[in-house]
């Protein structure tokens, strides 16, 4: 199904949402990987805050090219998530809504991501030039010194996602490639 | 002997970069466009689309196709009749690939040390494989390539018994552990032969191949288009979301090998299967 909704959302929004749907996300979305999860996991195992209110809020696995002039950003699709694995539960249990990736989760995650009812979305891998045009502003708000790293607050307009695991645990890479398996 | 001036190279190979990451070669495109006829799945055939678009608007606005720019890689086929004037060939590619992506809005993805981690903003140094050859050219294929499939890639020391059809499991186990993560549909390079170094090394320099070209050795030719249909069983799909596009080639290179080894390596490239070639 071909949904439209806006980002962040709750609970119950991530609740309707059904691995395999088509989605078009507008709003706010922050993006991190490898090098700024790895900062927010060990300010966290020192006691301190992250850098922006990850409450209902989805990460976008993502590290784009730079920006060219009077563009809002460069190339960014999305990077593989099961790096962020290690640290994904601990954000989820905080209250983040979910991500948005490409490829495979641990169980944890997805154990992670039922007892919160949250939801992975994955974005088209290799494809950054195109969902480039669904962000409309860019601004980094934290870890300045990551470089394309660093994470930034995106405005989005209508980027699109497919709901790969919803929050009941279904998984839309096993169910789908289940389905055209001709082995 | 012919000379070549460094700042050639420098300004080739800076060209390069900026190239190979806006503009695939025909041969991979038209195998995108194939793909699209040819998929079952309907989501499959989205996404095609999308990749589809997503070439015409990095060419026509200058974004790279992938904001994984890759660690330059790059091959130099160097004729042995060539003189080198003006300074070291291996600090003129890496001032090409420094200028390329700084200049050329490119992503820097380069730590200086495995694991203490720090960006060289830059993207150097690239990783450069030297041939000498017969001639007064060079020869220059840049090849950055993304870590999403790399990390993806595998190299199995098989047994001489394991023989051909463990060859062949190996490269489908590659495969389908590589499932969604390393962007498919995917290129897969193939190195057979040699030692544990030069399988690595052939299929890496299998990606290099136009995909349309099958190997000359009927074996190797027959083992390319089997594997090619068998992956395209696997379900996997175009983005591993389902569908009949899991590959859009196989490119398997071979070398004579130890009485006692049969090494296989597969490195898997994503659909942005980059490259780009000069002779100077």
């Amino acid at each position: 199904m071909d949904l439209h909704i806006t980002v962040p959302f709750d609970e119950s929004t991530a609740k309707s949402l059904k691995s395999g749907d088509y989605v078009y996300l507008s709003g706010i979305i922050y993006t991190a990987r490898d090098a700024a999860h790895k900062r927010m996991y060990e300010t966290l195992e020192e006691g301190g805050e992250l850098p922006f209110d990850i409450t209902n809020n989805l990460i976008y696995y993502m590290g784009p090219s730079p920006a060219r002039e009077g563009r809002p950003i460069g190339s960014a699709g999305p990077t593989t998530a099961s790096r962020m694995d290690k640290y994904a539960p601990t954000l989820l249990d905080l209250g983040q809504r979910g991500m948005i990736g490409k490829g495979k989760r641990s169980e944890a995650v997805r154990e992670a991501i039922v007892r919160n009812n949250a939801v992975y979305f994955a974005a088209v891998g290799g494809a950054g030039a195109l969902l480039s045009k669904s962000i409309i502003k860019s601004e980094v708000i934290a870890y300045d010194d990551l470089g394309t790293e660093a994470i930034r607050k995106l405005e989005v307009k209508d980027f699109p996602v497919v709901v790969v695991i919803d929050s009941e645990g279904n998984n839309l890479y096993e169910t789908a490639v289940k389905e055209y398996n001709e082995e | 002997m012919r000379s070549i001036h460094v700042e050639d190279i420098v300004k080739t190979v800076k060209e390069m970069c900026i190239e190979a990451n806006h503009f695939l070669t025909k041969d991979v495109e038209n195998a995108l466009v194939n793909a699209h006829r040819n998929e079952k799945s309907p989501v499959g055939k989205q996404i095609l689309d999308q990749l589809i678009e997503n070439l015409d608007i990095a060419g026509e606005d200058m974004i790279p196709i992938c904001q994984d720019t890759g660690m330059a890689v790059i091959f130099m086929e160097v004729g042995q009749e060539v003189q080198i004037e003006g300074g070291l060939l291996s600090d003129a590619i890496n001032e090409g690939v420094r200028q390329g992506y700084v200049e050329g809005f490119l992503r820097k993805s380069v730590v200086k040390d495995p694991i203490i981690r720090e960006n060289t903003k830059d993207n150097t140094p690239a990783v450069i494989h030297y041939n000498i050859v017969a001639g007064d050219k060079i020869k220059i294929t840049v090849a950055p390539k993304g870590f999403g499939s790399e990390n993806m890639s595998r190299v199995f020391m098989l047994k001489p018994a394991d023989g051909i059809e463990g060859v062949k499991n190996a490269i489908l186990t590659a495969v389908k552990d590589a499932g969604p993560n390393a962007c498919p549909p995917m290129v897969v390079g193939v190195g057979v032969g040699g030692t544990f170094e030069k399988c690595a090394l052939m299929a890496k320099e299998a990606l290099t191949r136009p995909i349309d070209k099958r190997s000359e050795i009927p074996y190797v030719r027959e083992m390319e288009e089997e594997l090619l249909l068998k992956i395209n069983k696997t379900g996997i799909g175009p983005g591993g979301l389902g569908g009949s596009t899991t590959a859009l080639a196989v490119n398997i290179n071979t070398y004579p090998t130890h009485i006692a080894g049969l090494p296989v390596a597969i490195n898997i490239c994503c659909h942005v299967n980059r490259h780009s070639v000069r002779e100077i």
